[in-house]
This record gives structure tokens, C-alpha cells and sequence, in this order.
């Protein structure tokens, strides 16, 4: 019974039938309260998670997400029901905390990561086509990496409690979420009373949302980077149509909702420059492509026991730290008196991204094997 | 004479690239050795759009796969 049901979610349609349902669940929580085009943004929600916790004080974006919560417990809970859970660790885990920091800066720079890319345009934000195409462009730079050999080593098994690591501090978000202690005045959380941080959907339905696409997640190995990678690398369009899936989905819903709002400049929280949208993916995208998955895809797997993907989730969050801090993030488009101000990024910002560049270009070049490891 | 292509450890796209290569030089059978479903799944799907024929065998926590033409 349980392979056949493996074999259901690793068919066409079990891909589909997620990337769908992930696309309605994103626009039906944007129905609910949360922020317009965002639906699910796992850098977004990660970033929330980081100015809650204090690690920066970008006061409108400080938020304990339970959609992230859910996907990690929801892809644990998957992973054990039918045995997948394997501890392990030790492929080069600090070459991937440096991965995640600068895939949240070019996230950031974009103000999305591929997740939101993909809800931004079903949106009507055609801001996101930019983004896509810099995303792609990222991906590819990653594929010609692997191409010539490029990889982060093997990982070994471990301690089951390692695995169980990410999953424990997902439940201790969870616990800080619903208690809301009070330690010293004001901490030791924050949430936002205004702005994006303050717009959520009812505790109970985003971690519902959260578990479910957790747990088909894990099942199915939907993974929005893998998506374009698999094309780019072998014409395979299995991840692909599960992404395509998630835009018409949320597409189709936000019409029936009537939250779709086509444009190019003004859209919520947004920029329209184009240069920094493209380049900010672009660094994101490499940098997920060096790393082996989307924002989503690592949290996933760190719900089944891969602690070096839960490195690079604390590396996403730090990199929200530093962004945010050091003034490196994106800044919306905005109206001021009746005039549009078109947003962008800071010269720190800029410099940011092209320093992200710059060290995934050296961490792509200087970790290739000539031979490949195991071929005999 | 039979290629042995170890991706244990290898985590998402590794242990398809290496399988692949291994199909692309012709020598059958390739026994593919990976450690987590979601490798034997990936694997599985690229040699049959390649045209093979693929047999898992469970080995402790392990998958064998033997790929043929």
C-alpha cells in the first residue's frame, strides 16, 4: 500500500496535484490575511521569523510564520510514516550556511525567492518575469557547475538526534508563538504592527496550509529550483510542471478572489527596478542551484534529517539578519503624493549582490572534481 | 562487465548525473548504489526516459539498482 502511494506522489500527476494545491493554499491564505502576492514566500517567511527573534529591527517585518513551522513538521511527519527519516550531515556545511546567506541577499534584493516569484506573477506583478528569467539565469550558471563537476562531498549518517534538530527548534517557535512570553520589556519577540509582518492568515489555517504542503512536499520532492534545473540539465520536465501547476493554481484562485491585479509598477510589496530584480535572483538562484534546492526544498529536507540542509536554512535566516541591518534589502515601490517612487536597493545592497556573486563564482569553480567520486 | 556507480551520500541532482554518465559510456549493467528514496526515485525515472530497464533491490538502508538496456 505505502509504495503504491509512493509511487502515486512520485507520478506526473502527484507532482501536479501539489504544485496545484500549493497555489490555491497560497492565494486562499492571501484571502485570509496574508500579504498581497506573497501567499507563501519562504525567504519572506524566514525573514519575519528572523526580525521576531530580534536578529534585526526592520520593525514591519517581524512575524513567527507557522507556514514554515508546518513544512518542516509536516515533511517530519511524512518522512517517518513511511520511513524516510535518515540523519545526516557533514557535506560541507559551512560552504552551505555561506549558500544561504547569500541566497536570502539576492532574495531579499528581489523581495521574493522563488516561491514568491511564482505567486507574484499569478498575481498580475509582472515584476516577477524579470525575476524568473534572473533566476533561470542563476540555475543555469549552477548547471554548468555540476556540468564540470562541481559538488559539495557526501554526507554521512548520523545521530538520529541531529536530524531531530531543525524539526525541535520548528517546535520551539511554535511554543514561542503561542505562549508569547515576556522575558524583559519588549522581547524576547517582536511582532510587527504594521506592514507585511502584521498581515497574517488565522494561526490554526497557516499552519494547517504549512503541515499539509509539508507533508505532500516531502512526498513528491517538490522543489522550484530543481524545476528549471532538471530542464536545463536533462530536458526533464517532471519538477516543472508541479511549478507550473502552483501558478495556475494560484492564478485561477486569486481570479476567483478577485486578487489578481495586473501591472508592472506600484505592485505590493514590490520593486520595478530591473536591473536588481534580475541580478537578485540571479544570485539566489546560483546560490540554490550550488546548494541542491529551493528555499522550500531545504526546509523539507530537513524535516526528514538532513542537517546540512538545516544549515542552510540558519543561513537564510542570518542572511535576513545582515540584510536587514546593513541595509541591503529591496525598498517597495511607493505613491508619494499622488507620484510613484520607484524603489530598488541601496549602493550596499548592490554591492551585496555582486559580492554574492563573486563568492559563489569561487565556490562553483573551486569545488569541482575531476573524476567524479564513486564512478569505477 | 558491470559499472558500479556509488552515490551513497550524494544528496539531489549528484547520484542522477553520475548515473547518467555511466549510461551514457555503454557498459551494462550499471548497478547504481544510493541511500534515500528520493535518490532512487530520480535515478529511476531519468534511466527509463533513457530507455532502460531498472530493478531495485533493498539492501539494509541502502538501494541497489541494476540499470540494463
Amino acid at each position: 500500500m505505502k509504495e503504491k502511494i509512493t509511487g502515486f506522489f512520485a507520478s506526473r500527476w502527484g507532482i501536479i496535484l501539489t504544485g496545484g494545491l500549493i497555489g490555491f493554499l497560497g492565494a486562499y491564505l492571501q484571502k485570509n490575511g496574508n500579504p498581497k502576492n506573497m501567499g507563501i514566500c519562504v525567504a519572506c517567511f524566514e525573514r519575519d521569523i528572523a526580525g521576531a527573534l530580534g536578529l534585526h529591527r526592520a520593525n514591519v517585518v517581524q512575524y513567527i510564520r507557522p507556514e514554515i513551522i508546518g513544512f518542516v513538521l509536516g515533511s517530519l511527519a511524512a518522512a517517518l510514516i513511511f520511513r524516510e527519516f535518515k540523519a545526516r550531515d557533514g557535506s560541507a556545511p559551512l560552504v552551505r550556511f555561506i549558500l544561504g546567506v547569500f541566497a536570502m541577499i539576492g532574495a531579499l534584493a528581489f523581495l521574493g525567492c522563488p516561491w514568491r516569484a511564482s505567486f507574484r506573477l499569478a498575481g498580475g506583478d509582472f515584476t516577477a518575469i524579470p525575476g524568473l528569467l534572473g533566476l533561470a539565469g542563476g540555475i543555469a550558471i549552477g548547471v554548468a557547475f555540476l556540468k564540470s563537476g562541481y559538488n559539495l562531498g557526501r554526507s554521512s549518517r548520523t545521530y538520529p538526534v541531529v536530524g531531530a534538530i531543525l524539526p525541535a527548534l520548528m517546535v520551539g517557535l511554535l511554543l514561542l508563538l503561542v505562549v508569547k512570553p515576556v522575558f524583559s520589556e519588549g522581547g524576547p519577540i517582536f511582532f510587527s504592527e504594521s506592514g507585511p509582518g502584521s498581515m497574517h492568515a488565522p494561526l490554526l489555517i497557516s499552519l494547517g496550509a504549512g503541515l499539509l504542503i509539508g507533508f505532500l512536499a516531502q512526498r513528491t520532492r517538490f522543489c522550484t529550483m530543481g524545476a528549471v534545473r532538471d530542464v536545463i540539465l536533462m530536458k526533464d520536465f517532471h519538477l516543472l510542471s508541479g511549478l507550473g501547476a502552483l501558478i495556475i493554481g494560484a492564478f485561477l484562485t486569486n481570479l476567483a478572489f478577485g486578487q489578481f491585479n495586473p501591472g508592472y509598477t506600484g505592485q505590493p510589496v514590490a520593486h520595478s527596478n530591473l536591473l536588481w530584480n534580475i541580478l537578485g535572483m540571479l544570485l539566489a538562484g546560483l546560490a540554490y542551484a550550488l546548494a541542491g534546492g529551493c528555499p522550500g526544498r531545504q526546509l523539507f529536507l530537513s524535516g526528514e534529517g538532513d542537517a546540512d540542509s538545516a544549515i542552510f536554512v540558519l543561513g537564510m535566516i542570518s542572511g535576513a539578519a545582515f540584510s536587514h541591518n546593513f541595509g541591503l534589502a529591496g525598498k517597495p515601490d511607493s505613491v508619494v503624493d499622488g507620484v510613484l517612487q520607484v524603489g530598488g536597493i541601496s549602493q550596499n545592497g548592490m554591492i551585496a549582490v555582486l559580492l554574492g556573486i563573486a563568492v559563489c563564482l569561487v565556490i562553483g569553480f573551486s569545488m569541482r572534481e575531476k573524476d567524479e567520486k564513486g564512478a569505477e | 562487465m558491470t559499472t558500479t556507480v556509488d552515490a551513497r551520500g550524494f544528496s539531489c541532482p549528484q547520484p542522477v548525473i553520475m548515473a547518467r554518465k555511466a549510461i551514457s559510456e555503454g557498459k551494462y549493467p550499471v548497478e547504481v548504489l544510493v541511500d534515500t528514496v528520493t535518490s532512487r526515485e530520480n535515478v529511476r525515472r531519468m534511466a527509463q526516459m533513457q530507455g532502460c530497464k531498472v530493478e531495485i533491490l533493498t539492501q539494509g538502508d541502502d538501494f541497489k539498482m541494476v540499470i540494463t538496456r
